[in-house]
């Protein structure tokens, strides 16, 4: 209330240039840009739900996934989202080392997802079962194939990040980023949450 | 309405519009070239009904808005020693707002039922009540030109389509080429011919004449020559023309043939004495795979059309009318 | 060797059609005066450091809304060689092949590259203006998006003289837009060149909500805001939740023509309606988007000319804002004629009819603004009370269209043409003049000609209801769209003869208002900064603004709040004790937007013609400058006091 006053009644006070705090800004445009890449995950998702069975002939999700991998993965995953808190919570308390060592951890076991990612889609490639094969294979490719590459894209955000995290330290504008990639890995993890639901859970049952 | 000058211009603008408009209206009905508006048919009929209709519902918000706009921009005109109130700051009215949030909404609603009947009612797979027995026509569309195949008869044409008046026809309708749609708009409105997928539409004339028939949905190239004649002709003229069809054996549609008529390019109307049986439905589902229809039977693949969830065309191929979901009569 | 050489040059160039020919030659003429121009007045500097880096909304906004009326010429020299085709039968002007194309381009550039950059140009003018903010949220981000999509423009207008243009329809409907009937690379630059320059416009999307919501003038609350920026607003969420869609939907495509996909081909599980169901789950929407802002316009012109308050504020929000979200439920009316069943057409039919409701609203309030107004014809208001009765029409056979058993009539005929060109120029392209006029001296700092405005004005209009009323005639006479050729026996000649004088007409209308450009700015006399006697923040500074907008941040009391102060001043109040003048925080200058657009150009290229000796360093590209940014640090910087002051005094010196 008092604020409010200020604003009216004394401008002396009031040190408003123009000037927002950036990483406030920052962080309501990474929410809705995370808005829209929920929606093109949805796209996603749907035209891999309307082509799910139009296997043309060839393997379908039962003959080809092997869930002990996926759930690898998933465990992999959601690890590193844990890692990706205590780097924040690090970052919170001004330890440095401690954050940079916590983003290190994220990265590899980011980066093991991915390897396991590859794996399997190779496998899968050898057997047959391409992107070309089917309308199912090629939802199925892309579908997955997308959220690995936001992983990716994230892996190299995260390498450069250390890196600036490394020279500079902890401040404001690196708070900023390590805010903002924390939430984009937090985002992957809930997607893939819906992938290992409803592309290899139901795609098995 | 606009800058120095004046009543005059205005006069003269305002009276050539409604000379036009005039013309145009007088033209829509009392000429034949206005094919929506000159149905022959009853499906076309009801159709042109429903234009009215709507068209009515909706001038009655139209009208008063735009004698209203007229009004207001000439009374409210800024001039030296002008009469008209001027009140700034009067923004806001809740009687106002309340007519025109009510108005569009009852008018809305009135629209939404006839819309929402006439959509149950004139469904183009729903068969037309009448006594005789539908005749089964095939069309397929192709690039670019039309094949009508006649299955009860055997016989077979390109881009001409004769048919019995006052008998209902149930056309069935597919592509082997890009995206198209069949109207016969005297007849009836239109429908898409799609690859992998058998549409439904009746049709009926009730009068004999030649009609205007044409693709509507743009397929490629020479997409504007897919026009064809629709001659309706009576019973007992049909049953000659199908004689005459059958008795010329000089030409017929065989697969090898077929291959040869589907591939891109121009013709003009042709006859066939007959086809190869089974071919409107080796081309409707050409794009099946054995493997998965073959089980589609006995296993969960049986039921995958259905189980979609989402019963939005595209999102479900096992709609009412379409193919893939294999309850066509085949022939 | 020569002949390899022979055979790639007739591969890759187009050729055969003398209008290529004499495509070729203007550009290559065009390009070295261009080039000419800027080294004899030694300008390369000027360019590159005022224009090219800039990360000033009000510059990117200029060059967004110079690139529009370049693209409103290509797209309407598309419309007219269409309409001289079909003006009778037995034109051979262009061959079945050509007219496809021009079609083809006339839609995609008409709303991908004229309407959304318009649009774009007067949401980067206006915005951080009229809220009193110094920039928009991102300045960066900005300039990015302005440089993806004006690479995502050339890219797709190089189709007309390499590789081909695409022929599929601005919609671009598999099958008939996948490998199996359309192997050539034009399709490629449909998708490429909207894909480019659509992330761009997501980006703009979020750019613009964020700075509606979190840079604000001091006292403006929500709903405080001017009507344009609750339209952007509104718009802004569609573009946010649409725009993904079509990201999707076109790089689906492309995997199926470049990998071998089969998202939507005929063969191996495919389902071609997938796509035409999501294009327009992107493309309806896409209508509003458009036409959101131009509402928005309306409203501010209307208060301003009618010397009153815009009539039903809350009302008018809640009927964009309710439009915002409808727009998503509408999307199957573009195909009724799909089989989908009565239940879903009537849904659909419904639902497009409900968006009828808050649109009806808007046309009310607008008219019981002018009701006890004073109403000034100035060029924004004569667009604005020529956009009434043209919109109520057009939306008026809108709603016939949704009656989805009379659309089975209607539908791919020019009943269809002749509704959406009238509710995209009556109420887009009209809304845009409107602003163009309105906010002109905001931008240059003089009004355009009211003379040459005039005429531009009648023959528009007259022009406008010559083209498209016959259409709609034509449309009842059974003449389909995309026909680019017809017989006399149908009867269509007299009307499509009519109609073709109309589009000239527009024709002459256009080169009217580029004539009074280029009048105007020869021949003009400077304006202050509240030329049309405003009613919100953009009118109380400069004109053309200073490159911080505002030398002290404005604070906001009321609903068009300097309309407010004038009438304080008028009653002799005084006006609050200003605060002292504080150094300024400005972002610098960046050269990575045009050699990020110019990465993502060649990487475009490449992917349109699969070689990958061009994507792969165009993408490297692209990663590159990320990175770049990434790791600068020192991306902005402050105006002192004195500079400030300086240039204060020099505009109050200048007018």
């Amino acid at each position: 209330m008092a604020q409010t006053v200020a604003h009216k009644g004394n401008h002396a006070a009031d040190h408003d240039h123009g000037h927002h705090d950036p990483n406030d800004l920052k962080v309501v445009g990474f929410w809705f840009f995370l808005i829209s890449d929920v929606i093109l995950f949805s796209v996603l998702f749907s035209t891999f739900i309307v082509l799910r069975n139009n296997t043309a002939g060839g393997p379908d999700g039962k003959e080809l996934f092997e869930l002990p991998g996926v759930i690898w993965e998933t465990f992999i995953l959601l690890t590193s989202s844990f890692t990706s808190g205590l780097a924040t919570l690090a970052m919170n308390r001004g330890k440095k080392s401690q954050l940079i060592g916590w983003l290190v951890v994220t990265a590899i076991l980011g980066a093991a997802f991915v390897g396991l990612e590859v794996n399997e889609f190779v496998k899968m490639v050898n057997e047959g079962a391409g992107f070309s094969r089917s309308a199912f294979l090629s939802s199925f490719f892309t579908l997955v194939g997308t959220h690995g590459l936001h992983v990716s894209v994230g892996l190299c955000w995260m390498i450069g990040l250390m890196i600036q995290l490394g020279r500079r330290g902890i401040t404001e504008t690196t708070k900023g980023k390590v805010t903002l990639i924390s939430l984009y890995w937090h985002f992957l993890d809930v997607i893939w949450i819906f992938l290992l639901t409803i592309v290899y859970l139901m795609g098995v049952m | 309405m606009d800058k120095k000058p004046r009543s005059l211009r205005t006069l003269i603008t305002v009276v050539v519009t409604l000379v036009t408009l005039g013309v145009l209206i007088w033209g829509m009905f009392f000429t034949a070239d206005y094919l929506v508006l000159n149905p022959k048919g009853p499906v076309g009929q009801s159709e042109k009904e429903l234009i009215i209709i709507t068209t009515l519902l909706c001038c009655v918000v139209i009208v008063p808005v735009l004698i209203l706009t007229a009004v207001i921009v000439w009374r409210y005109r800024d001039k030296p020693n002008r009469k008209a109130a001027y009140s700034p700051n009067w923004h806001d009215s809740k009687v106002l707002e309340t007519v025109w949030w009510g108005v569009p909404i009852i008018i809305i609603i009135a629209l939404a039922v006839v819309t929402a009947r006439y959509t149950y009612a004139l469904e183009p797979s729903k068969p037309i009540d009448a006594e005789q027995k539908p005749v089964t026509v095939q069309v397929v569309s192709l690039d670019w030109k039309w094949l009508f195949l006649y299955p009860d008869e055997n016989i077979a044409t390109v881009n001409t389509l004769t048919i019995p008046e006052g008998v209902p026809v149930r056309f069935e309708i597919t592509a082997d080429a890009p995206m198209n749609s069949f109207w016969i708009p005297q007849l009836g409105g239109q429908i898409y011919a799609m690859s992998g997928m058998s549409m439904t539409l009746y049709l009926k004339a009730d009068e004999v004449g030649t009609y205007f028939g044409t693709g509507a949905n743009f397929s490629g190239e020479h997409f504007a020559q897919m026009r064809f004649d629709v001659n309706a002709v009576s019973q007992a003229d049909y049953d000659s023309w199908v004689q005459k069809v059958k008795g010329n054996t000089g030409s017929t549609i065989t697969e090898a043939s077929y291959a040869d008529l589907a591939k891109p390019g121009v013709m003009g109307e042709t006859e066939y004495s007959s086809f190869p049986e089974g071919l409107y439905s080796k081309i409707a589902y050409k794009y099946v795979v054995d493997g998965e229809n073959a089980d589609s039977e006995d296993s969960t693949d049986g039921t995958k059309q259905e189980g979609m969830g989402s019963s939005l065309p595209g999102f479900s191929s096992g709609q009412v009318t379409s193919g893939l979901s294999a309850s066509q009569p085949v022939q | 060797m020569l002949d390899s050489i022979k055979d790639f040059a007739s591969w890759f160039f187009v050729t055969g059609d003398p209008l290529i020919y004499g495509a070729d030659v203007s550009i290559v003429l065009a390009t070295i005066a261009i080039f000419a121009v800027l080294t004899y007045f030694k300008k390369w500097g000027w360019l590159w450091r005022n224009w090219l880096t800039t990360v000033d909304h009000k510059k990117i906004g200029i060059m967004y809304i110079l690139a529009a009326l370049l693209m409103l010429f290509r797209g309407g020299v598309d419309a007219i060689m269409m309409r001289t085709q079909i003006a009778l039968p037995g034109i051979k002007f262009l061959e079945p092949e050509h007219y496809n194309q021009v079609f083809t381009t006339h839609g995609t550039i008409m709303i991908l590259f004229m309407a959304m950059p318009l649009m774009f140009g007067l949401f980067n003018i206006i915005i951080p203006l009229q809220i009193g903010a110094r920039d928009v949220a991102y300045p960066f981000l900005n300039s990015v998006s302005f440089w993806l999509f004006f690479v995502g423009a050339m890219l797709f207008n190089l189709s007309f003289v390499i590789g081909g243009s695409p022929d599929a329809g601005w919609t671009s409907y598999p099958p008939l837009s996948e490998l199996m009937h359309n192997p050539g690379v034009g399709e490629n630059f449909y998708i490429w060149g909207i894909q480019i320059s659509g992330i761009g416009s997501l980006a703009t999307g979020i750019n613009f909500i964020v700075t509606l919501i979190k840079m604000r003038a001091p006292g403006m609350t929500l709903m405080k805001m001017p009507m344009f920026s609750w339209s952007v607003f509104a718009t802004c969420i569609i573009i946010i939740l649409a725009f993904p869609i079509l990201t999707v939907t076109l790089a689906l495509l492309f995997l199926d023509r470049f990998a071998g996909g089969h998202f939507f081909t005929l063969d191996m599980g495919g389902n071609p309606m997938m796509y035409i169901n999501l294009f327009w789950m992107w493309g309806h929407p896409e209508v509003y988007i458009v036409v959101l802002p131009a509402f928005g316009i309306y409203s501010e012109v209307v208060a301003t000319f009618s010397r009153k308050s815009i009539f039903g504020y809350k009302s008018m929000v809640f009927a964009m804002l309710v439009i915002s979200i409808v727009s998503f439920f509408t999307w199957l009316h573009h195909f009724f004629t799909m089989g989908s069943g009565a239940d879903i057409n009537a849904f659909f039919a419904i639902t497009t009819m409900i968006i009828a409701i808050p649109t009806g609203v808007k046309i009310f309030n607008w008219l019981f603004t002018m009701y006890r107004g004073r109403i000034r014809f100035e060029l924004p208001m004569m667009w604005t009370i020529a956009f009434i009765p043209c919109f109520v029409v057009g939306g008026m056979t809108g709603v016939m269209l949704a009656v989805a058993p009379a659309d089975f009539q209607f539908h791919n005929s020019y009943f269809l043409i002749a509704h959406f060109h009238q509710v995209l120029i009556g109420g887009v392209v009209f809304g845009y003049f409107a602003g163009l006029y309105y906010w002109w001296p905001k931008m240059f700092g003089f009004k355009l000609n009211h003379k040459l405005g005039v005429w531009a004005f009648w023959f528009w209009n007259i022009g406008f209801y010559v083209c498209f009323m016959p259409q709609y005639s034509l449309g009842l006479m059974g003449m389909t769209r995309r026909i680019s050729e017809y017989t006399w026996d149908t009867g269509w000649a007299p009307l499509n003869f009519i109609s073709t004088i109309g589009a000239l007409m527009m024709g002459i209308g256009f080169l009217f208002q580029v004539a009074q450009i280029l009048y105007s700015t020869f021949k003009h006399k400077k304006v202050g900064n509240d030329p049309w006697d405003g009613r919100t923040l953009e009118w109380t500074t400069a004109s053309p603004a200073p490159e911080y907008n505002f030398a002290i941040t404005p604070h906001v009391h009321a609903v068009d709040d300097w309309w407010a102060t004038k009438e304080r001043r008028a009653k002799g109040i005084a006006d609050d004790p200003l605060p002292p003048i504080e150094p300024i925080h400005m972002p610098k200058n960046s050269i990575i937007p045009p050699i990020m657009g110019l990465a993502w150009f060649v990487a475009g290229f490449g992917f349109v013609f699969d070689w990958w000796w061009f994507y792969i360093p165009g993408m490297l590209g692209v990663a590159i400058c990320m990175i770049a940014r990434s790791f600068s640090y020192d991306t902005d910087y402050y105006i002192p006091v004195d500079e400030v002051k300086r240039t204060e005094e020099a505009i109050r010196g200048s007018v």
